[in-house]
């Protein structure tokens, strides 16, 4: 299955069936709070047992949320799929939610947040999926915005897909244009199923305590079954020893009958091609007729 | 939607100076009870914008909820103060963290853009044209 950021805008893509799935399915459950707990031990908070002032920038269904809030801190959720936020408010989440687009900037006033998370939601920042879209633009108004509501000193950590090098040395060229020191952790880098990148910035100048932490599996440890899992696709061949990096793996190639296709299906896809307006010759006997064999 | 959020939130739109405060319009709260923890609430305090949060509460119908200025520390972290119900401390962690708006429209100062709030959450989202980049 493509990733979800090349089938639809999110707020089409996650749909009220898709948002459904996020209260179901007890593997993206599990998934999704295990990213969050990761990215809440990068953003480093002071350990003085206060709740801080979060963002949650892509909270969908609430599931990074509920992780925050166990933890005791007040959270501000940003989406886009209104179906997500609805699923949310049915699980009660304990944040405040906004319906908005991180692209069009967050809105916020300068240096109140505590920290922000981000989970699987940057990537979808470098789609253009309106004509008025310019990835690069949407990508600065979102670190921007974010790096002036953010307090001094303030880390965010940003869980993200990229589909290539070159998305993700876009992603991390903006943040840097915007301000922020920091860089990107793999953790896993050589599974290609449980590798994550998080993206941790640091709001201010560079300071001792802005170094980058090590992401996990550096040293070529492998990681246990169970933490083997991924997001979006999991039905992959289980097989492959070698890991792909482009998320756009080679399509399999279909399986061709011996007869070919048959009539039903051309009938079928020549009614196809007259629904959409084409030009498609009439239905006559010798339509998708079997011919003659030569040999 | 709580009061805590508002007190960050400004508008985005094109031809916003500062976008905030933004003013609250309110056809519809709720209380939801809360634990108070004054050590989050000192934290938090430096940070809020007094006036518009007292604007809020006024706008809720509650003007003898708030005071005019902000209390001190010395208040907040004053003996029996998260147990007395009217403490500076309770009617401070009262105005931030329980009070939701549910319905209602949230207006921008400088171009009386309306952002509405449905069941709790507020559509911020901005069309083509007002986008600012």
């Amino acid at each position: 299955m493509p990733r979800p950021e090349v089938q639809a805008p999110p707020e089409i893509f996650y749909n009220e069936s898709e948002a459904r799935k996020y209260t179901t399915s007890s593997r993206i459950i599990e998934i999704q709070s295990r990213i969050t707990e990761r990215a809440l031990e990068l953003l480093a908070l002071p350990n003085d047992g206060i709740p801080k002032l979060l963002l949650d920038i892509g909270c969908g269904s609430g599931l990074s949320g509920e992780t925050l809030t166990e933890q005791g801190h007040h959270w501000i959720g940003y989406d886009i799929s209104k179906s997500m936020l609805d699923v949310a408010l049915e699980r009660g989440a304990e944040g405040d939610l906004l319906l908005a687009d991180m692209g069009q900037g967050l809105g916020l006033r300068p240096g109140v947040i505590d920290g922000a998370i981000s989970i699987s939601a940057v990537q979808w920042l470098c789609n253009a999926d309106k004509s008025c879209h310019n990835p690069r633009l949407r990508l600065k108004a979102f670190f921007g915005s974010l790096y002036r509501c953010l307090a001094r000193g303030a880390r965010a950590v940003l869980q993200f897909y990229a589909d290539n090098v070159k998305q993700s040395e876009m992603i991390v060229t903006a943040a840097m244009r915007a301000g922020f020191a920091g860089g990107v952790v793999v953790d896993w880098p050589h599974s290609s199923k449980a590798k994550k990148s998080y993206l941790v910035l640091t709001c201010g100048p560079p300071s001792l305590n802005s170094s980058l932490p090590k992401g996990k599996g550096q040293d070529g440890a492998m990681c246990s079954d169970e933490d083997e899992s991924d997001d979006g696709s999991g039905d992959e061949d289980e097989a492959q020893t070698v890991g792909i990096y482009e998320r756009n793996r080679p399509k399999k190639r279909q399986k061709m009958k011996k007869n070919g296709k048959g009539k039903a299906w051309l009938l079928n896809k020549k009614e196809q091609m007259r629904r959409r307006g084409r030009e498609v010759p009439a239905d006559t006997k010798y339509t998708g007729r079997k011919r003659k064999s030569y040999f | 939607m709580r009061l805590l959020t508002h007190n960050m939130l400004a508008s985005n739109a094109r031809g916003a100076v500062t976008g905030y405060p933004l003013k609250l319009q309110v056809v519809k709260w709720s209380t939801k009870e809360a634990e108070p923890n004054p050590d989050f609430l000192r934290g938090i305090l430096p940070k809020i914008d007094w006036p518009a949060l007292v604007a809020a509460t006024q706008a809720l119908g509650l003007p003898e909820l708030l005071p005019e200025a902000p209390p001190t520390d010395a208040e907040l972290s004053a003996e029996g103060a998260a147990e007395d119900e009217g403490s500076a401390l309770r009617r401070l962690h009262r105005a931030l963290l329980e009070i939701h708006i549910e319905e209602g429209t949230l207006v921008c100062p400088d171009t009386e853009r309306c952002f509405p709030i449905s069941r709790g959450v507020p559509n911020m989202l901005l069309h083509e044209d007002e986008v600012r980049n």
